[in-house]
């Protein structure tokens, strides 16, 4: 099916008119015909919808528009986040703008980065039995049945590692027969890791001190008075590190 | 993958990397930065900001008379959300109470019911999507503080005056590069991975218009993870901070005394208005990326529409510095699915340069963002057309990354940039071993309600932190001074409004200066057919709104966004 799209002309970088082929998409199973090099989102925007939930930061972050989909002549339930994975002719989706669990709620002054830790603050970590369903089902393509295995060994530091891009969609949770909530495993290892496992730094030390006994004050006092004019030299005269 | 079309160029830009690698590893400046002069010439000729029509003046309010950025004086003057007659049973009994109101669950918003809670203060947070979505959340490339030994708090403080061409508020700039190397280590306690040396120090990076490495990172998601640290810390306080999601503030609500008071918000769940009254207000809704100004995409999430600006202005509050935008000079513009997409500035602070169609470097890579868009604009300007044209008729020009990894060793690009690499792979392009095509993108707003130090307004008990507050940047942000800027005010917010509320008392509450505003409009004679706060954008064709539009008649409608005239492309400007 063809169509055209048209894009109009205002010196934002953009100077062309565009041709756009059509696909067919069924949004919760209602047909709708969309661009071809749409993204899901796009598409669904396209079709007519606004949308209230199931969109956030729209480029990749937040993990507020999991999606489950099919393909035509495929068994498997797909997942892409809606953002940024691209319509395909027949695909038949749903969005999950939201996966119900419970975060637990903690003192993380109150932790040690374990897996003890792990074990009273989300204890259906240990009901894996190491199906990589999560894995399959992560839109950001980490293996999280990897970071759930080291979090019961109590390796938080690897757990902070893989599960560092995670986005937090929940698909993964979702799909676990274990009903383990992946995600805020991965949230709270990256927690114990910064706070516990981290390696002190001396120059933020010493930094912190010098603030905290008012070395700068004079300095600042003397920049802030200053004039523009003179300002305006010192800055264009600093030294930049290389 | 990229077509064929661009090999040639992709080709160039192969031919001349190894005689601008030598150059950048001879410690010597890549291109010569811009003196003065230059800098002001690049700006005047090719920044959006000084184009026709980019402003006009604002015909209401505090800053009556004043040049706005046009598409922001237009929201100005437009219609509430609510009818205040209607309003008084709601005022009478509101919907809750609580001792401190923070609307927008960014990372100001975060920071300010943390602080709060520490100071033993209860709040509500409520906003307008999930708690989260919002700019900090997509921040990638880092937070400038000055934590090294070869640094100073005081050359941050020249470094952001410079950037922001001296006109920035001196006490402003001043706490917020003071109390930077404070939050690095309160954010470290929350449990922020941050990028470290081996011997625990924090690793730093150049950003544009900075003199020393200053910017600390967490890989290329710092706005992810430092987001995720503070949102969970909150939801670790449910007996302390109460939070609303779905239900953005549309109207402030005053006191008799003419004191910040509360808020109207608006349930997107149940289309119904609730009130809260409050002994104080932090606006924290961040900026208006999404109003889409002058047509051009933008990096910025799907809620941030300024709304914090509407409300505020029309409760009093005086704005400042809202003639300036900040475009960054590195979004991307293929492929097209990902068109305006934020490519951080870390790239050019590892090493990445920006080239025009021939390979050939054109701008100081790490000139302050004003500066370096202007040059990328000039760049792909008739001027020079030495800019790239992708064939869904975007133009932009090259980001070298793969120099990178030559600079920094091989894997470097993949454990630094993450997101972004991920971000390409999908599309097959490797960027540590093909460049990106980039063009500016709408990114910040660099003004916003004019704050002090202890982020009070001209309205007492209203507090503003973050993007929405103007003043610390003056007309032009340095990359890594707003996470740093959401972080240090507001914790601040947080720290100075829950003292006050502990001995404000309030007097009877009120919409008044609501009516006010629609008798000023009437006054005036602006005739306009636009709701605001805006909320949320329309990207319903234009066909399938018309039919929306024409059902909901003149009754204002349903959400304000389906009468939203600002949508990407299509400018429908009547004035």
């Amino acid at each position: 099916m063809q169509k055209t799209d048209h894009k109009s002309i205002h010196g934002s970088g953009k100077r062309q008119r565009v041709r756009t082929n059509m696909v067919n998409v069924f949004i919760m199973g209602k047909r709708h015909v969309v661009p071809e090099h749409a993204t899901i989102m796009r598409a669904i925007e396209h079709a007519g919808h606004q949308i209230i939930r199931g969109a956030g930061c729209r480029e990749g972050f937040c993990g507020a528009c999991g999606t489950l989909y099919r393909l035509p002549g495929d068994y498997k339930l797909h997942t892409g986040l809606a953002c940024t994975t691209l319509v395909q002719e027949g695909m038949v989706l749903a969005q999950i703008p939201y996966v119900p669990m419970q975060k637990a709620v903690y003192d993380l002054e109150k932790l040690t980065p374990d897996a003890g830790t792990i074990e009273k603050v989300y204890p259906v970590t240990f009901r894996c039995v190491a199906c990589g369903t999560c894995s399959k089902a992560c839109p950001q393509g980490l293996p999280v049945m990897d970071y759930i295995q080291a979090a019961m060994r109590g390796d938080i530091a690897t757990v902070a590692d893989i599960a560092f891009d995670c986005v937090a969609c929940g698909l993964c949770a979702l799909r676990c027969p274990a009903e383990i909530i992946q995600h805020e495993v991965g949230i709270l290892c990256k927690r114990l890791t910064g706070r516990y496992l981290r390696k002190e730094s001396r120059e933020l030390d010493e930094r912190l001190g010098e603030i905290r006994s008012r070395k700068f004050d004079a300095e600042y006092d003397e920049l802030m008075a200053m004039d523009k004019k003179v300002l305006t030299k010192l800055y264009y005269d600093r030294d930049i590190e290389p | 993958m990229y077509p064929e079309y661009l090999t040639e160029s992709l080709n160039a830009v192969e031919r001349t990397r190894p005689a601008r690698l030598e150059k950048a590893l001879s410690g010597q400046p890549v291109f010569p930065p811009m003196n003065e002069k230059e800098r002001r010439d690049v700006l005047t000729k090719y920044h959006p900001d000084f184009a026709a029509g980019s402003k006009r003046p604002i015909r209401i309010g505090p800053n009556r008379g004043e040049e706005l950025t046009t598409e922001v004086a237009e929201m100005l003057e437009a219609h509430s959300m609510i009818e205040p007659k209607l309003m008084d049973i709601h005022l009478r009994e509101p919907d809750y109470e609580t001792d401190l109101l923070i609307i927008g669950g960014g990372g100001a918003g975060c920071w300010a019911a943390i602080q709060a809670a520490r100071n033993g203060v209860k709040s509500m947070v409520a906003t307008k999507l999930r708690m989260g979505d919002a700019n900090t959340m997509m921040s990638e490339g880092g937070m400038q503080a000055a934590v090294s030994r070869s640094d100073s708090p005081t050359r941050h403080y020249l470094d952001a005056m410079g950037g922001g061409h001296f006109e920035n508020v001196p006490e402003l700039v001043r706490v917020l590069t003071e109390d930077g190397p404070d939050v690095v280590r309160d954010l470290e306690n929350l449990g922020v991975v941050w990028d470290k040396m081996d011997n625990g120090d924090m690793q730093v990076l150049h950003g544009g218009g900075t003199s020393r490495k200053r910017m600390v990172s967490c890989r290329d998601l710092i706005g992810a993870t430092i987001m995720r640290t503070l949102m969970d810390e909150v939801k670790n306080h449910p007996d302390m901070i109460n939070t609303r999601e779905f239900e953005p503030a549309v109207e402030l609500i005053l006191d008799d005394k003419g004191q910040c008071a509360g808020a109207v918000l608006y349930s997107l769940d149940t289309e119904q208005f609730l009130t809260v009254k409050a002994k104080s207000v932090i606006i924290t809704t961040g900026g208006y990326g999404r109003l889409h100004i002058r047509g051009f995409a933008t990096t910025n999430h799907y809620g941030a529409t300024g709304d914090g600006l509407v409300m505020a202005y029309r409760a009093g509050a005086k704005l400042a510095f809202m003639d300036s935008v900040q475009y960054h000079p590195t979004g991307a513009v293929f492929p097209e699915q990902i068109a305006g997409f934020l490519v951080t500035e870390k790239i050019r602070g590892a090493g990445g340069q920006p080239l025009n169609k021939d390979g050939e470097l054109f701008v100081f890579p790490r000139e302050p963002r004003d500066i370096e868009s202007a040059a990328i604009i000039r760049e792909c300007s008739p001027d020079r057309d030495m800019g790239i044209d992708t064939f869904a008729g975007r133009m932009g020009v090259w980001l070298d990354s793969p120099i990178i990894d030559l600079i920094h060793g091989a894997g470097y690009t993949r454990h630094q940039f993450p997101g972004i690499c991920r971000q390409f792979d999908r599309f097959g392009i490797d960027i540590a071993k093909q460049p990106m095509l980039i063009y500016p993108s709408l990114h910040y707003q660099n003004g916003g309600i004019a704050i002090n130090e202890r982020c009070e307004t001209s309205i007492p008990g209203l507090y503003v932190a973050g993007e929405a507050s103007g003043g610390v940047h003056g007309r032009n942000r340095l990359m890594g001074n707003s996470v740093l800027d959401y972080n240090v005010f507001g914790r601040r917010a947080g720290q100075y409004a829950s003292e006050y509320s502990k001995s404000v008392t309030l007097g009877k509450i009120n919409v008044n200066h609501v009516t006010a505003h629609a008798e000023e409009l009437v006054r005036e004679g602006i005739d306009t057919d636009l709701v605001s706060p805006l909320i949320l954008p329309s990207y319903t064709p234009e066909d399938v709104k018309i039919q929306q539009m024409a059902r909901l008649g003149n009754i204002p409608a349903r959400h304000s966004m389906l009468r939203s005239r600002f949508s990407p492309g299509e400018r429908k400007t009547h004035l």
